[in-house]
């Protein structure tokens, strides 16, 4: 299985996942500058955390119309798989490749810290690796995390559980309390209806190697492999 | 006779603003910053953006309706945001 990690200016989390991807699960892994266009030899695209462009108007907007993104989209389409981390699901929500959006924090801070996240579904290549509703700690790290939608897409993404982690206390309750930023019924991750595309507040990569001192991150890229047969 | 194409500058004033659904941590920040400094009668703030384009275009029309397409497709994130503009010809 080929991993593809896209490179914006302004990324700054495509190294700790090509570490994950090729230093410790040994997957060929190729950076992609975002003026590339062709990802006809990758089978998964990730969209890495960091500052896309510097962030300006939104984050993620100007990130949409390069034209690795437009490629991107093209894989999405096609089913593919498609992961985006705290900047890369920003972004896949500018792309209107995910619903909703992400604005920034209810308490303004930016946040650096480890959250407990509840794991809804693990009937997903994503997270196959974990049991439903076990409670994972993954880290966060983000500005604007908090997770906006109407009333409408909310609905529409509880009744087909589009839902896939959602911030918790340590007992995997939802807690006003537990949530960190403000997240509408504290959504941390969601996929699209088709479950190819996975966005998500928290960071995987940042929990995958025991030197960082939890891994609970590393079920999601063991997962995927154990998928490969499937998705290459 | 002479075949003249006449294009028109025109100047776009744009405020973006947040949905009144959408939270804005910011503006609640600054009003609590104002009420500190004795501004108690504010009761609300909403911070939002404001862009200057400055485009050329047939006429208003055209000019009207291609920022319409700049505010949808880039300058405004629907899904949170709401925009008008003001145009004036330069």
């Amino acid at each position: 299985m080929k991993f593809g990690v896209i490179v914006f200016p302004g990324s700054n989390c495509d190294r700790d996942l090509v570490w994950v991807t090729q230093g410790i699960l040994n997957q060929p892994t190729r950076l992609i500058w975002h003026e590339e266009s062709d990802l006809s030899d990758i089978d998964i695209v990730v969209i890495p955390g960091g500052f896309s462009y510097g962030d300006y108007l939104r984050c993620g907007a100007i990130a949409r119309f390069s034209p690795v993104m437009q490629s991107t989209i093209h894989h999405a389409r096609a089913g593919k798989p498609v992961l985006g981390v705290c900047n890369g699901f920003q972004v896949l929500t500018e792309a209107g490749l995910l619903p909703g959006a992400l604005v920034r924090n209810r308490n303004l801070n930016f946040i650096c810290d480890r959250a407990p996240l509840r794991v809804e579904r693990n009937d997903l290549f994503w997270t196959q690796g974990y049991e439903k509703g076990q409670v994972i700690t993954i880290p966060i790290a983000h500005g604007e995390g908090s997770y906006y939608a109407d009333a409408t897409t909310l609905k529409e993404l509880e009744d087909n559980e589009q839902v896939i982690f959602r911030y918790c206390d340590a007992q995997g309750n939802p807690s006003p309390e537990s949530n960190p930023n403000g997240s509408l019924h504290n959504i941390a991750g969601i996929c699209n209806r088709q479950g190819n595309v996975l966005g998500m507040m928290p960071h995987p990569e940042r929990a995958a190697d025991e030197a960082l001192g939890c891994v609970d991150g590393m079920a999601l890229f063991e997962g995927l492999l154990r998928a490969m047969p499937a998705l290459a | 006779m002479t075949n003249t194409v006449v294009t028109q500058k025109y100047h776009a004033q744009i405020y973006v603003t947040l949905r009144p659904s959408v939270l804005d941590p910011a503006g609640t920040a600054v009003k609590s910053g104002l009420s500190h400094l004795g501004y108690t009668n504010v009761d609300q703030v909403r911070i939002g953006k404001y862009v200057e384009v400055t485009l050329t275009a047939d006429d208003e029309t055209a000019a009207r309706q291609q920022l319409d397409r700049i505010c949808d497709e880039l300058l405004a994130n629907p899904v949170i945001e709401n925009y008008r503009f003001d145009l004036t010809s330069v």
